[in-house]
């Protein structure tokens, strides 16, 4: 397949997930194994209500989603990819009221996994939220095995 | 010998505690997460939803939901393991449990989740241990299953700030 033609599909794929949607998510950039993804301020997404400061599993859902577009926008990846373990680091809280936006990098594929990294944001650019490493599943065995049954 | 208290009123105070703890995060009711209480121990319960998917063609649920369920899990118990001693002792009433009273949530220092399997369109469950809690940092492992509670889905470490104590 085309890298442009991948990276459409792939754009497809992530605008479809309907939790994704659910949390406002954007897909603002997918290249060739990089994506940037961002998701606003919402109150509903509050997990520390002595400060507003949002739930660390929303920033979790934002750089797994990011994660895996990045892995399915890359050349050498299947657009069909699931995670296989994601660990996070939170360096601070990210300010209330700001949009979280999220950076992921797919830096390595082998024949059967994808090693990813991201970074998060708010607008200040120079002090990151948060960062992640993960694997990814990148399964091309036959065109109807699901990289996710892999798993299971 | 002091009479012990009746069962109905240590039940009440400790639904309530856990009732306040979980009410005042708003992304728990985002997700629809419910804590089942038998005695100290919690489990925590997320019922399927469409808005839960993350994967449309399997269909399975969004890894970051799953993260979030375990983050979430860990947190609760934490604040719970807190929280019991003062429930125990009887001082507090059910009426003098409020958000302002509640002990200040734990931060997330790291969280590493490990999926084991998709998760399925259906309810999913979840424990948390606490291996370490000491003054400051505290250590906790989460399981989480759906049908069968030795097939786990999914299970996470994570490491945790816990809150500076009044004294």
């Amino acid at each position: 397949m085309d890298p442009q033609a991948k990276t459409k599909l792939a754009r497809q794929f992530i605008e479809a997930i309907p939790h994704s949607r659910e949390l406002g998510m954007r897909l603002d950039e997918i290249s060739d194994g990089f994506a940037v993804c961002s998701m606003g301020y919402d109150p509903r997404f509050i997990g520390d209500p002595d400060t507003g400061v949002i739930h660390g599993g929303a920033v979790s859902a934002l750089m797994d989603t990011c994660a895996g577009a990045a892995v399915m926008s890359h050349p050498d990846a299947p657009v069909v990819t699931a995670t296989i373990d994601l660990r996070i680091d939170y360096m601070r809280a990210a300010t209330p009221g700001q949009d979280i936006i999220c950076e992921a990098t797919c830096y390595h594929v082998t024949r059967s996994v994808a090693f990813v990294r991201c970074v998060a944001f708010d607008a200040d650019r120079d002090n990151p939220v948060a960062s992640a490493a993960g694997a990814f599943t990148a399964d091309r065995g036959s065109a109807s095995r699901r990289s996710s049954e892999a798993l299971s | 010998m002091k009479r012990p208290e009746p069962v109905q009123v240590i039940k009440e105070r400790r639904e309530a505690a856990l009732a306040a703890l979980v009410a005042r995060v708003p992304y728990i009711q985002f997700l629809g997460v419910q804590f089942d209480r038998r005695g100290d121990e919690l489990t925590a319960v997320l019922p399927f939803k469409d808005a839960l998917i993350g994967n449309p063609a399997l269909p399975a649920i969004h890894g970051g939901v799953t993260a979030a369920f375990l983050e979430i899990t860990a947190i609760i118990e934490l604040g719970w393991s807190s929280l019991w001693p003062e429930v125990e002792t009887g001082r507090t009433a059910p009426g003098d449990i409020t958000p302002a009273s509640l002990p200040r949530l734990p931060k997330t220092i790291d969280f590493t989740v490990d999926y084991l399997r998709s998760g399925l369109p259906r309810d999913a469950y979840a424990r948390a241990r606490i291996n370490r809690s000491g003054r400051r940092y505290a250590s906790v492992h989460v399981e989480a299953w759906q049908d069968n509670r030795t097939r786990l889905y999914a299970q996470a470490t994570g490491h945790f700030l816990m809150p500076a104590r009044d004294g």
